[in-house]
């Protein structure tokens, strides 16, 4: 079995009497590069500062390599953060700044050297040594802070949203960068991100957060495949919600008619909230259709058109490759495994 | 044109500038080389040398002081700058409200407070202790008054320097293995540097040429310079020749000092 080298138990954060973080549990593995995923306000974040030891839990335990660290302060543990505004020391050059956690540990001057310049180069960095940090780019100024706290060689990364100030190209270049780098070193991550592709894309686990309790915690496929709820699957990629009555095992009534599904062991009769993804919608002829619908909107996308089709009381997203008229009367299908049925969740 | 326009705005300024900074400085360095019929000498500078014991003492307590406020400035900033915005401004206003009183009645309440039978004797008689009769008229007092009426000049500029530190950036200190001693030597003070020659220079340029101070709780067997300069133009030693001297010499002398204490400071930041 994997070794898990840090574990929140019932973790409770309060502030200003407001719970941040109503009792979470979680195991993080070592090595694995594991994503904390949420809209603002989840509590993804004050996850990280907990981890990182800013914050205290008011309830609950926090276990590092199975040692308990509750009160442990921040320069006692054995992780290190990449802080979301970078946080480098603008008195100290590219080389100082990364020099600066090697040199608080006291180690001998050439291994020092050796190290930073290791990371420099593991980082795209050389010939950079010299240079203040105000004069850097966005891009360089999060390779420094990237480096910075990797020469220490932590046992754990903290990374809260350290890409979220780049533009679109860059970011997509230090997502492939940094998980090149998790795997090289080998050292766990914990990457906090609002970003939903950029969880899918970089994560051996993700653990979806809402309102201060995880929601689900899965490998990307599972959490794409599989949400356990209607805010999971709204969250990953856009869906279709609505409302429907589970009549039995593998049957399932919504927008006015019966579905075969593949999902049971529901209540009979039991109202559920049935998830559709816009790409799963099938558009045919109007006659062959399960649902009708007539075209409000298409708007291109690059890759497909997304169509807004109201029908059946409801307005569906579709996504397809075809584009269809506005304002045409169309059919939609919808395949049994595609239908994912889950309970009706009590967030929102 | 549009630095013709800046330049207008800021004409009154240079045109005040003129009148009261640099013709007053031209007469004090007119009067400093001449004698009272207008000749040119410079034996005026050379009496001043019978004032070195004076001017020493009077260096000593502005290092002192200024040392003072910045051991108590230093650490009282730093906690106001990280508290919630709303508690800084009320601690701050709290700081300055004594400012908002005359500096002689703020002066004069401390003569009253340390008096052989002042408020502190008689607060400490009624546990039996005291009195203790010579916590006025000396120079420990002298430096006490230095320390309460400059305090606020040392703590606004680090305050305001200390306050651009992002949370952040402590953090980061601390989660790379610093504890809060490291943070403040390796962090904060070279980030707060400017504030500290600011602060430095608000407190020891009015602490070395204070008169009211020295006078009020020194006893009169404390003068420092600027008592000296003060008697020459307005006691009865009246010679405003040898006082423009004194005041030229001291000039010199802080500017030398501050120099020196920015080159020293500038030297120290290159090598953190």
């Amino acid at each position: 079995m994997d070794k898990t080298i840090i574990s929140l138990k019932n973790a409770v954060v309060e502030y200003d009497e407001q719970k941040i973080l109503k009792g979470i549990n979680l195991d993080i593995i070592d090595k694995q590069f594991v994503t904390l995923l949420g809209p603002s306000g989840c509590g993804k974040t004050t996850t990280l500062r907990v981890i990182g030891g800013f914050v205290k839990l008011a309830g609950g335990e926090i276990f590092f390599d199975g040692k308990k660290i509750n009160s442990l302060p921040p320069h006692k543990r054995e992780v290190n953060t990449v802080f979301q505004k970078y946080a480098l020391f603008p008195h100290l050059n590219v080389y100082e700044n990364i020099a600066f956690g090697l040199k608080l540990k006291k180690l001998p001057e050439k291994e020092i050297k050796m190290r930073c310049e290791e990371m420099l180069e593991l980082v795209n960095l050389l010939g950079f040594e010299k240079r203040s940090v105000n004069s850097l780019s966005g891009g360089q100024q999060q390779r420094v802070a990237i480096a910075r706290a990797l020469v220490n060689k932590p046992k754990v990364l903290l990374l809260d949203e350290p890409l979220g100030a780049l533009d679109l190209k860059l970011r997509k270049e230090m997502q492939i960068e940094l998980k090149r780098i998790q795997q090289d070193t080998e050292i766990t991550f914990v990457y906090v991100t609002h970003d939903q592709e950029e969880a899918l894309t970089m994560s051996d686990t993700v653990v979806v957060m809402n309102n201060g309790n995880i929601q689900q915690i899965g490998t990307p496929q599972d959490i794409y495949n599989e949400p356990v709820n209607a805010f999971v699957a709204d969250f990953i990629g856009e869906s279709n919600i609505i409302k429907g009555i589970m009549h039995r095992d593998f049957l399932v009534e919504f927008a006015g008619r019966d579905f075969v599904c593949v999902d049971k062991g529901f209540k009979k009769n039991e109202i559920v909230d049935v998830v559709i993804r816009p790409e799963d919608i099938k558009v045919v002829p109007q006659i062959t259709g399960e649902i009708t619908g007539i075209v409000e909107s298409v708007i291109f996308k690059g890759v497909h058109y997304e169509m807004k089709v109201n029908g059946a009381g409801f307005n569906w997203t579709i996504h397809s490759t075809q584009s269809q008229e506005v304002g045409a009367l169309i059919g939609m299908n919808i395949a049994p495994n595609d239908i994912h049925i889950m309970r009706e969740s009590e967030v929102e | 044109m549009e630095s013709t326009k800046t330049k207008l705005i800021a004409s009154p300024y240079i045109i005040w500038m003129a009148i009261f900074i640099v013709v007053p400085l031209c007469l004090v360095i007119g009067f400093a080389f001449t004698t009272k019929d207008g000749k040119f000498t410079i034996e005026n500078i050379a009496i001043t040398a019978e004032y070195v014991p004076v001017l020493l003492r009077s260096m000593w307590l502005a290092v002192i002081s200024t040392a003072i406020c910045l051991i108590i400035g230093f650490p009282v900033s730093f906690i106001i700058s990280r508290l919630m915005p709303n508690r800084q401004g009320m601690l701050l206003t709290l700081l300055l409200l004594p400012m908002w009183i005359n500096f002689l009645l703020r002066t004069y309440a401390w003569m009253t407070l340390l008096e052989s039978n002042g408020l502190i004797n008689k607060f400490l008689g009624l546990f039996g202790i005291g009195p203790f009769d010579n916590m006025l008229n000396n120079q420990g007092a002298i430096v006490l008054g230095m320390v309460y009426n400059y305090l606020p000049f040392m703590i606004l500029p680090l305050y305001s320097v200390m306050t651009k530190i992002d949370e952040s950036i402590i953090e980061a200190a601390q989660d790379l293995g610093a504890n809060y001693i490291k943070v403040i030597f390796k962090v904060v003070i070279p980030l707060s540097i400017q504030g500290i020659y600011t602060g430095v220079t608000m407190v020891f340029v009015p602490s070395i040429s204070t008169f009211i101070i020295s006078r009020m709780l020194g006893g009169g067997s404390n003068d420092l310079i600027g008592d000296i300069i003060e008697q020459q133009f307005l006691g009865n030693s009246y010679n405003p020749h040898l006082g423009s001297a004194l005041a030229l010499v001291l000039m010199v002398i802080v500017l030398l000092v501050m120099s020196l204490f920015n080159q020293f400071g500038n030297e120290e930041n290159i090598a953190i």
